[in-house]
């Protein structure tokens, strides 16, 4: 029986980017906030000593970052026909564990997404009409880009964002992405230096007719101090990025940008090591009364609360609106119910070249730094007759070649022995890659469920995914590789080797944490779960934000749209909710 | 006659403050003044332990003659000063008498707190008045004999201390006498950064010229020396002690804890009149004689540097703003004593976090993965390169550094 604690004026759950910036936000606005997160306090002085957070095996192999999966986990599956199995390694995505959560290891690439994105469906539908595959369920997300834009350029402000625009106001600008919605403002720091690879990939896509810009980078390119006062550091290009937490204060995440002003303020709580369970509800399930969490003595409290913020990763956002019984759960076959539908994910391709005459000291990078182009992504490309929608960004963005997986060989190396020594000897720093991060559109079939045979260690049914590559997915990968290959074949590289996303899902490999959907937001509460202020539908005291909030995913990282979304949530508390309490939008 | 006048002034004087004492407004103004010079002196750095009640005490001073506790200053009548009067306060603070005239040591820096004035020690006995009593019971004294005995701190007097209101200098403005009052009185900043004598005085000749305590060395901070703060504009003065950090150094150490508890918190106007005091005076100074490029030293030094420094200070020596000290020109790096670099070099040091720069960076340690001879070797290549100029470091130096730090 969980000991019920004096109550406060706001629970977050969560505090990993979306959930410290409302905290941060909210705690400004003098209300009391106790923030929850389950795994421990994390900060750059105590945990990424430059002298051991470049350390391959505790990192990346071992994935010391990650929640274990023996805490919590998800169990998987390719369709509704199968019986879906727990997955006890990390392998397709990365989750992360204690505060700054996965914006510890991230790669630190922040695109916003473009103005069509916010109204896809009706985009879309506009300009193919019956072409679209009746496969998909794409969905508008119920906001638009004029809504959008200021709260990332807030977001650009908190993370020192490096980049150049392309668009300001509608004057399209020299060197940055022509295809982005007019930003407001310029990036808070310029673009980062480019390395070897990047400036040849740039320099060939030019040549071809594309318009290569800097990827914006959370990576901050100089010295910078924030909107919240916190200082940032130059990139040093260490090449331990990915997975990795940033010992010299350059990457932005909650910890290096939010949290050490947060935590100075005295009406702000941060509860560590503490699993909430549950939201609790009222008898008229209209009505949110707190949170039920443990401890890490496994003592669980219920702390009451008047308005609750669920911002954990997707998997745990969507996990505890089904524990908790918010939102009826999806049904793929009737297709009603809202809770865990329009999941999606992230179509990752590439074409890796192999050179005999280059040097690309690939040693030497981050994970933002990098060229793209972004000709074939999104709806930035006629679709007609070409039986898809979507696409994807292509870049390259080498995040470092550490020593013990970094082994890029031709197809064919034998896996051990002399020969694959000298292969790796000839081909480590003569190799590069271009990879295109393509748009992952929902299904009626792809969705999130509770679990009905693995249970975690606290007796709590499991989150489980049903997932597969839609067909027009498939062609889209198909088709953009085949573009991002006419690119390479132009570098002139001995041997060239695409890699597009065919088949089914495979938990296996990773591939991308850029997990998307399950409790969206929209217009309608028959097919959303929360409206463009993140607010549930039918229980206004309780809002979810996170990019469990996505009625699909784009070409494109989610991060600096998870922030955005934060940003919004918290706007909307602070201008509206706080004024007159209640549904901000009724129907 | 004379006499007369003297008592009815006195008198006059003693009906007005009863009036003033009166008034709701005046009493509270009173307080809160009193409240921002305990801020100013700092009185928690010894007057209380982290998450103790305020002012009640038990702060270990361990000087080179023993240890020493700062005393419960809360009103408890018993274990505090609640049965002090304000003469009794004055005199603490004027002579370094404790109640009925015992002598108190100098880590109560009495010597500098000699030149508060009467009218703010009102105010700061006005403010103690106010807080809540607590019977924590502090021993302050736990020096081992012959130092416990109280007595001998009349010779200590006589040599060490001259008793005595600030005096303000009439030919300089108004600004620098303030500063001069705050730095030489209340701040005692001379506490740390006055070197001291044999029997722990003031060398007061050597004013501000930088000292060491506990393995911290408390920089020369006159605008004089090479080791000094002669590079340092009046506005990057005023930016370290309101923040902590500055485009050269950041805080750490003790000095992290003053700018938390103390002078982040001073008035803009005091800050400034700090920085006009400090800055008084400046005059550039020729360089030392580098140690050469090409001594071995040198030369092992430069490679540990560009591994294990060199992404964080940058190869030049010029750190980044607001996160990592610049090495090159640096008051610290200059100083004769390098006690401080090898102490950051071996166990790491995290700066200070105030409201106007939260992050609180943080130097790793280097100790479990560099040898005394390695850290002797890059701190003597920091010491002698961009413009730098001080003695080698010996790995000898380095290793009685690391026992020290080794928890007996």
């Amino acid at each position: 029986m969980a000991k019920k604690l004096p109550a406060t004026d706001v629970v977050v759950v969560g505090l990993g980017w979306a959930g410290s910036i409302i905290a941060n936000e909210l705690a400004d606005e003098g209300l009391s906030i106790i923030g929850f997160e389950r795994g421990p306090w994390r900060d750059t002085a105590a945990d990424f000593n430059v002298a051991s957070a470049a350390d391959e095996l505790r990192y990346n192999r071992r994935q010391d970052l990650m929640v274990r999966t023996r805490q919590n986990t998800t169990t998987i599956r390719n369709s509704v026909n199968e019986t879906a199995l727990p997955m006890r390694s990390w392998g397709s995505f990365h989750p992360g564990n204690g505060t700054g959560g996965a914006g510890n290891h991230w790669a630190g690439i922040t695109f916003r997404f473009q103005p069509h994105e916010f109204r896809l469906h009706s985009h879309l539908s506009e300009r193919y009409g019956k072409e679209l595959s009746p496969e998909l369920t794409l969905q508008d997300w119920g906001t638009d880009w004029e809504e959008m834009e200021p709260f990332y350029a807030k977001f650009d402000r908190l993370a020192g964002i490096s980049g150049k625009a392309g668009n300001i106001k509608g004057v399209i600008q020299e060197g940055g992405n022509p295809f982005e919605g007019a930003r407001s403002e310029e990036y808070p720091n310029p673009p980062t230096q480019q390395t070897y690879a990047p400036t040849l990939f740039a320099e060939a896509a030019k040549n071809l007719g594309y318009k290569p810009f800097p990827v914006p980078s959370a990576l901050v390119s100089q010295s910078y101090v924030n909107s919240l006062g916190v200082a940032m550091g130059p990139c040093t290009y260490c090449g331990f990025c990915t997975n990795y937490g940033c010992a010299n204060y350059s990457k932005a995440s909650a910890i290096t940008t939010v949290l050490p002003a947060l935590i100075r303020k005295p009406n702000f709580t941060a509860m560590t090591n503490c699993e909430v369970l549950r939201v609790t509800m009222d008898s008229s399930g209209k009505k949110a009364t707190g949170i039920v969490y443990m401890d890490a003595n496994g003592q669980e409290w219920e702390q009451p609360a008047e308005l609750v913020v669920v911002s954990a990763f997707i998997f745990e956002n969507v996990r505890l609106m089904l524990l908790s019984g918010i939102g009826k759960p999806y049904d793929p076959v009737t297709n009603t119910g809202t809770t865990g539908r329009n999941y999606a994910y992230q179509t990752a391709n590439s074409v890796r070249m192999f050179f005999d005459d280059k040097n690309f000291n690939p040693f030497i990078g981050g994970g933002a730094i990098g060229m793209g182009i972004d000709e074939f992504n999104n709806d930035n490309f006629d679709h007609s007759g070409l039986g898809f929608v979507g696409g994807g960004s292509t870049r390259v963005t080498p995040i470092g070649a550490a020593p013990i997986d970094s082994r890029p060989l031709p197809p064919g190396t034998p896996t051990w022995g002399s020969e694959w020594k000298k292969a790796t000897v000839k081909n480590y720093a003569s190799t590069m890659s271009i990879g295109c991060e393509a748009s992952s559109y929902a299904t009626r079939t792809n969705y999130l469920s509770l679990d009905p045979t693995y249970k975690d260690p606290l007796g709590r049914p499991l989150l489980r995914i049903t997932f597969d590559f839609p067909e027009n997915d498939r062609k889209m990968a198909a088709y953009v590789t085949g573009k991002v290959g006419e690119i390479a074949k132009s570098m002139n590289p001995r041997q060239m080797v695409p890699s597009s996303q065919q088949g089914h899902w495979n938990s296996a490999p990773y591939q991308s944490s850029h997990i998307v959907g399950g409790f969206i937001m929209g217009a309608d509460p028959k097919n959303s779960s929360v409206n463009k202020h993140l607010q549930v539908w039918g229980v206004p005291n309780l809002f979810v934000v996170g990019s469990s909030a996505f009625p699909q995913n784009p070409g494109y990282n989610p991060t600096g749209t998870v922030a955005a979304l934060a940003f919004k949530a918290a706007d909307a508390i602070r201008t509206r909710y706080l004024k007159r309490p209640g549904e901000m939008i009724s129907v | 006659m004379k006499t007369l006048l003297t008592v009815c002034a006195g008198v006059i004087g003693l009906s007005l403050n009863m009036a003033h004492a009166a008034t709701g407004a005046d009493s509270y103004n009173l307080v809160e003044k009193g409240r921002y010079l305990t801020t100013l002196g700092d009185c928690t750095a010894c007057h209380t332990m982290p998450g103790k009640p305020l002012f009640s005490g038990g702060v270990i001073l361990d000087t080179p003659f023993g240890k020493l506790a700062g005393a419960n200053i809360t009103p408890d009548p018993v274990n505090g000063i609640g049965r002090w009067s304000f003469e009794d306060f004055q005199n603490a603070m004027s002579k370094g008498h404790g109640l009925d005239g015992k002598r108190l040591y100098g880590a109560m820096p009495f010597t500098a707190y000699t030149k508060v004035t009467r009218e703010d020690n009102q105010a700061i006995w006005a403010y103690l008045r106010t807080v809540d009593a607590s019977d924590n019971h502090v021993e302050t004294n736990q020096l081992p004999f012959p130092f416990n005995v109280r007595t001998s701190l009349i010779g200590w007097n006589l040599i060490n201390f001259k008793e005595g209101e600030f005096k303000a200098n009439p030919q300089k403005s108004e600004q620098w006498n303030r500063g001069a009052y705050l730095v030489e009185g209340l701040g005692h900043c001379g506490t740390c950064h006055t070197p001291k004598n044999l029997i722990g005085g003031d060398k007061n000749e050597q004013f501000l010229t930088g000292a060491n305590l506990q393995n911290w060395v408390a920089p020369n901070i006159t605008s004089t020396g090479h080791d000094g703060i002669g590079a340092w504009s009046e506005a990057d003065i005023v930016k370290y002690l309101k923040t902590g950090a500055n485009r050269f150094d950041i805080a750490s150490g003790p000095m992290a804890e003053e700018v938390e508890h103390s002078s982040q918190h001073w008035t803009d106007q005091d800050l400034m009149a700090v920085a006009a005091y400090l800055k008084d005076g400046a005059k550039p100074v020729e360089a030392a004689k580098p140690v050469a490029a090409t001594d071995p030293a040198m030369v092992a030094g430069k490679a540990i540097y560009a591994d294990r420094c060199s992404a964080c200070h940058t190869p030049n020596g010029e750190g980044v703003a607001n996160l990592f000290p610049k090495l090159a020109m640096a008051p610290l790096v200059n100083s004769n004593d390098p006690s401080s670099l090898i102490r950051v070099v071996l166990a790491g040091s995290r700066a200070g976090s105030t409201d106007a720069a939260p992050t609180a960076p943080a130097m790793p340690a280097f100790g479990w993965n560099l040898s005394d001879e390695n850290v002797a070797d890059v701190l003597t290549y920091v010491r002698n390169t961009w413009g730098n100029a001080a003695p080698a470091v010996s790995s000898a130096s380095v290793k009685d550094v690391r026992e020290a730090l080794t928890p007996k």
